[in-house]
Formats: C-alpha cells, sequence, structure tokens
C-alpha cells in the first residue's frame, strides 16, 4: 500500500474501534487508537502474512502485549480479511469469538494470548528464538504501553533478547504518556527511555507513531540492523483521531456511548474525505 | 429492590476509616486505584498511599519490608495479578516471614465480566489457601467486607481478601458479627445444608428459599473464611442434615468446596455436590449471563440441592 493509503486505512480501523464498541459498552479506546498507525503500517505493508493462512509457518508474527487493546488488533484483523467484519459486533460479549483480551485458540490470526501486561513480550522472545532455531526468516513485533514497561517481566525480556542476539525481532513502544491512574510521570516514571534500551542493548529508533512514513523507515532500519533487537519508540497520543479522546486519562477504559460515537466517526469520515 | 455494594466499594470506604484510626495503615496500588476503590484513600492520605505503577511483584516485595517496620500494609489489585503476578512475592516474603500484609484483591471471578477470562481469577482461593501462614477471606456484601477489613487490619499476620467488581445485594445489618475463622449460620433447615461464600451467598439464600416452597428444608451457611475454616460449625451443621452442598464464584477445585470436602471426609462424611466452575477458565460477557452459562445460579443451586439428597438416598 501507498502511503496515502495507508492513511485511510488508519482512519477506516479508528472509525473500526469506535463502531465496535458501542455495543460492547466497555473496551479501552485511548490505547487503542494511539496504536492504529503502528499497526496499518504493521498489518498493511510491513508484515508477510496471509490471512487465508493464519497459521501459516513462514509468516511474521506480531504480540500485543498491551492487549488491552484488543479493538485496534481486531479491526486490524477485520480489515485484512481474517474473519468477516460483522465480528467486531460482538465483541465482549457472552458466546462471541472476539474476547476482551486477545485469545489465541479462539481468533484467527491472534498469535498469542495476551492482557496481563508484560507477558506478552516474553512470548515474542519465544518466537524469535524459535525462528533462529529453525533456520527461518520469520520476523517477530512486539507492541507495548509505556505503562507496561514498570512490570519488571519487560526487562528481563530485554535483557533476553540482546543477550540470544534477536536482530529477528522489534518491539514498538507506544509513548502515549498516559496509563490509568495518571500520566506515567505522576504514577511510575520510566525516564530516560532511549537511554533505558540503549543500556539494555537494542537498537532504538524515536519517532513519530503517527507519521506513516516515519514508521516505514523505521520498519526498514530494523530489518537491516544485525546482531541485535530494535525498538522503535514512538511518540505518540493517546486516543489519537478522537478530539475528546486525545490526551484523557479518563478515555482508557470505557466505550463511547452512541451519541459519543456518532460524533467521533463524523468527525473521522469528514478527514477520511479530506484524505480523498 | 434490596439495596446494592460492591464489595470492592465497601473496601475503599472501610479504608478511609481504618486510615483514621490508625496511622499505620499505608496503601499500596498498582495503577488500578480507581477500579480497586483505593483511590478515594490515596486523596484523604497522600503520603500513606504509594502507587507503584503496573508492577505486582514489587508492589508486594515493598509491602513485606514496609510490614517489617511497623507498618500495616493493604496491597490492592486484581486478584489475579496480586495471586498470580506475584505469587511466589507472596509466598516466600510474606507468607514465609509471616508478615503483616493485607493482600486486599478486587475483581475476583467470572462477574469481572466483559474484560474476560485473562482478568477472571478463578483460582486465586485455591493458590492461597495453599500458604502456611495465609488467612483468606471471601465477604458475600459491603457489611461483611467492611469487618473483614478491620478483622484484617487487627490480625497480626498475613491475610487475603478477595472482593469483587459487581454490585450485591446487600445482605447483613449492623448486628451482624463476622470473625475470622468463624462461619455463619444464615438459615436452619433438617434435609441439606449449602455452605456458601462471596457472590454466592445472596444466590444461596434465594435457592433455600426455593426450596422451602417444595418441601425442601436447607441450612444456608456463609462460610466467608475460607481459612482458617470453621470445622466446627460445619460438623454441628453436617449431623443435622443429610447431604451438603458448595456454592462458590471460584473453580470447585481447591477454594470452599474442597475445604468442605475435606472438613466432611474427616469429620462427618455426607453426600457432597460442589457447584462451582468446572474445571474450567471464563470468557467475556456481561456478569450475570456468564453466572447463568457457568452454573452459578439460584435454578443450579435447587438442583444441586436434589442431586446432593438423592445420593443420600432420600
Ligand atoms: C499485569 C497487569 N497489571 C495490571 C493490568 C491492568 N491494566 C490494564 S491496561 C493498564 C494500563 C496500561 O498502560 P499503558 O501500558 O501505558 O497502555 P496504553 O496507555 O497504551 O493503553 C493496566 C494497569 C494488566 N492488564 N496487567
Ligand atoms: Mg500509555
Amino acid at each position: 500500500m501507498n502511503v496515502i493509503d495507508l492513511k485511510r486505512m488508519a482512519n477506516q480501523i479508528r472509525q473500526d474501534i469506535i463502531t465496535m464498541l458501542v455495543p460492547a459498552k466497555s473496551g479501552h479506546p485511548g490505547g487503542s487508537l494511539s496504536a492504529a498507525d503502528i499497526l496499518t503500517v504493521l498489518y498493511f505493508q510491513e508484515m508477510r502474512i496471509r490471512p487465508d493462512e493464519p497459521h501459516w509457518e513462514e509468516r511474521d508474527r506480531f504480540v500485543l502485549s498491551k492487549g488491552h487493546a484488543a479493538p485496534v488488533l481486531y479491526a486490524a484483523l477485520a480489515e485484512k480479511g481474517y474473519f468477516p467484519k460483522e465480528e467486531l459486533l460482538g465483541l465482549r460479549q457472552t458466546g462471541r469469538m472476539l474476547q476482551g483480551h486477545p485469545d489465541m485458540k479462539g481468533i484467527p490470526g491472534v498469535d498469542m494470548s495476551t492482557g496481563s501486561l508484560g507477558q506478552g513480550f516474553s512470548a515474542a522472545n519465544g518466537m524469535a528464538l524459535a525462528g533462529k532455531m529453525d533456520g527461518k526468516d520469520y520476523r517477530v513485533y512486539a507492541l507495548l504501553g509505556d505503562g507496561e514497561l514498570a512490570e519488571g517481566q519487560v526487562w528481563e525480556a530485554a535483557m533476553a533478547a540482546a543477550h540470544f542476539k534477536l536482530d529477528n525481532l522489534t518491539a514498538i513502544l507506544d509513548v502515549n504518556g498516559l496509563q490509568i491512574d495518571g500520566t506515567t510521570d505522576e504514577v511510575m516514571s520510566s525516564a530516560p527511555l532511549p537511554d533505558k534500551w540503549r543500556a539494555f542493548g537494542w537498537h532504538v529508533i524515536e519517532l513519530d507513531g503517527h507519521d506513516i512514513e516515519a514508521l516505514l523507515k523505521g520498519f526498514d532500519e530494523a530489518h537491516r540492523v544485525k546482531g541485535r533487537p530494535t525498538i522503535l519508540i514512538a511518540k505518540t497520543v493517546k486516543g489519537k483521531g478522537v478530539s475528546f479522546m486525545e490526551n484523557a486519562v479518563g478515555w482508557h477504559g470505557n466505550a463511547p456511548n452512541a451519541e459519543q460515537a456518532e460524533q467521533a466517526l463524523k468527525a473521522l469520515r469528514e478527514e477520511a474525505v479530506q484524505l480523498g | 429492590m434490596a439495596e446494592k455494594q460492591a464489595t470492592r466499594e465497601a473496601y475503599g470506604k472501610a479504608l478511609i476509616a481504618l486510615g483514621a484510626e490508625n496511622p499505620n495503615i499505608v496503601v499500596l496500588d498498582a495503577d488500578l486505584s480507581k477500579s480497586t476503590k483505593t483511590a478515594e484513600f490515596a486523596k484523604t492520605y497522600p503520603e500513606r498511599f504509594l502507587n507503584m505503577g503496573i508492577a505486582e511483584q514489587n508492589m508486594m516485595g515493598t509491602a513485606a519490608g514496609l510490614a517489617t517496620s511497623g507498618k500495616i500494609p493493604f496491597a490492592s489489585t486484581f486478584a489475579v495479578f496480586a495471586t498470580g503476578r506475584a505469587f511466589e512475592q507472596i509466598r516466600n516474603s510474606i507468607a514465609y516471614p509471616k508478615l503483616n500484609v493485607k493482600i486486599a484483591a478486587t475483581h475476583a471471578g467470572i462477574t469481572v465480566g466483559e474484560d474476560g477470562a485473562t482478568h477472571q481469577a478463578i483460582e486465586d482461593v485455591a493458590i492461597m489457601r495453599a500458604l502456611p501462614n495465609m488467612t483468606v477471606l471471601v465477604p458475600a456484601d459491603g457489611v461483611e467486607t467492611r469487618q473483614a477489613i478491620f478483622a484484617a487490619a487487627k490480625h497480626q499476620g498475613p491475610v487475603y481478601i478477595r472482593m469483587g467488581r459487581l454490585e450485591l445485594p446487600v445482605l447483613f445489618d449492623k448486628n451482624y458479627h463476622f470473625e475470622i475463622g468463624k462461619a455463619n449460620i444464615l438459615r436452619k433447615g433438617r434435609d441439606a445444608a449449602i455452605v456458601a461464600n462471596g457472590v454466592m451467598v445472596a444466590i444461596a439464600m434465594e435457592a433455600a428459599e426455593a426450596l422451602a416452597q417444595e418441601g425442601i428444608s436447607v441450612t444456608v451457611v456463609n462460610a466467608a473464611s475460607v481459612k482458617p475454616f470453621d470445622r466446627e460449625t460445619l460438623t454441628l451443621v453436617a449431623k443435622e442434615v443429610k447431604a451438603v452442598v458448595t456454592a462458590e464464584e471460584h473453580t470447585v477445585i481447591g477454594g470452599l468446596g474442597s475445604a468442605v470436602a475435606e472438613v466432611l471426609a474427616e469429620e462427618w462424611p455426607l453426600p457432597l455436590v460442589r457447584v462451582g466452575l468446572q474445571d474450567t477458565f471464563g470468557e467475556s460477557g456481561r456478569p450475570y449471563e456468564l453466572l447463568e452459562k457457568y452454573g452459578l445460579t439460584k435454578e443450579r443451586l435447587v438442583e444441586a440441592v436434589k442431586q446432593a439428597l438423592s445420593k443420600a438416598g432420600s
């Protein structure tokens, strides 16, 4: 996809996120919207995948370590054709496929079950190690939240990935500056971020997580780095694309009602028209 | 309709009162203070509140250290992360040294609802109960929660208190008396006994009422103190009935059902049916729909009592 198509897709994914959260009546819009551009670039340009063959052994893998952002993953998978878009409207409902947090047993395209913060990143290491053992050239991607960084397991995994020279692993850090109880600086500061990751042996790329071209370049650079893992430290806006959700801590884990959703969708549709 | 309150709500309020009474009460949370309801304490006593970020293991270890130095820490997060993520910190830094840490966990059981299986602790009572030195409490309403929190603060040693997200009917009035290690008989019958705790107590009372309409008279025991377990009360109750049913919002492996089975087997063997999650994880959905789907209902309890009685040959 070209850049303009990717921008259109990111807009569509944002609309899907809002649309699916209304009947769900619960869920996490803020951290889903902040990651919409990142997942768009991954699923519609960067990753080598076959939606009609979700368990294809040579596929690139994606782990949503910040599993509560499930809506953005489900939107990307549905748009990519892993399952019908109508499924999105069954999100979080009894007996339906789309669980509140990603469930690899039941959802085509979900490579790892997540939801307990910190754990997905280790699983991504395991996938990258298996690829090395089997001499396969697939790549592994893991998306982490900035609040999630407080988990000790994240740093255990970071240390191990550098130790095992996992250059087939790319982490993306969604630095939206917010968690649940406040800003990351108020709750548990992780600064200075790039220095910490460099000290752990990672190749660090800092970029704007809503700049499609920067993301494309960043992933390209990661491909070329040998002997160590790469992290894209992506500066983002929580709730990006929905004015009243942007940088608002209250929209971490609350679904919009029908009226709020209509307001959000109207603005997103207008943005889509502008994109042409 | 009776008044309703979530046990986590009562916990938040109890903490404020405790904090006023005792300057050694310190509260820790792991980026969930709005959900666990410790946020109000944080506002009232900011100098005695520690937000540890999303780092449950470090939170439990820090609570242990605070306890060694005279504080009475209440460490709160969701039950899954408290007992799961930080299990070994609880085991080796809290239970083994018998430190005075109170693990006040909310969002237990499938009534967490929409967040789904990753967030629904269904095994927390079993793993906490297996730890030497640990006291395990599962209150049934807001009134009992408040008393359990005060009792935990007074008790010297580690306590696990299991609370929920869902609003529950208020069952007890001011005269109710909760005590660690004591079960409460809420209703007396001759045919069978239902031993319940937490969410299932109100449902057990409804089932007993429905059974009474059919001429089956049932004792209902509220076993909020899963550990220490009140062997005496259960044995006395067992001697007066023909069969027992347990009811818990938890896997039937290792929790209340197991505690009752152990006591009955050793003291007074009787036919037993354990109602709870049958060795399965939960899923996303609305809380009452999930209770229905997983058989945690009045109807299931009525059926279970009849099953237990038929095993007793009556
Ligand atoms: C181990 C664990 N502890 C707590 C939670 C509850 N929780 C879900 S999201 C969240 C905040 C996440 O913040 P961040 O990583 O910054 O995500 P984002 O801002 O991208 O949504 C918390 C505490 C969890 N899911 N897992
Ligand atoms: Mg964040």
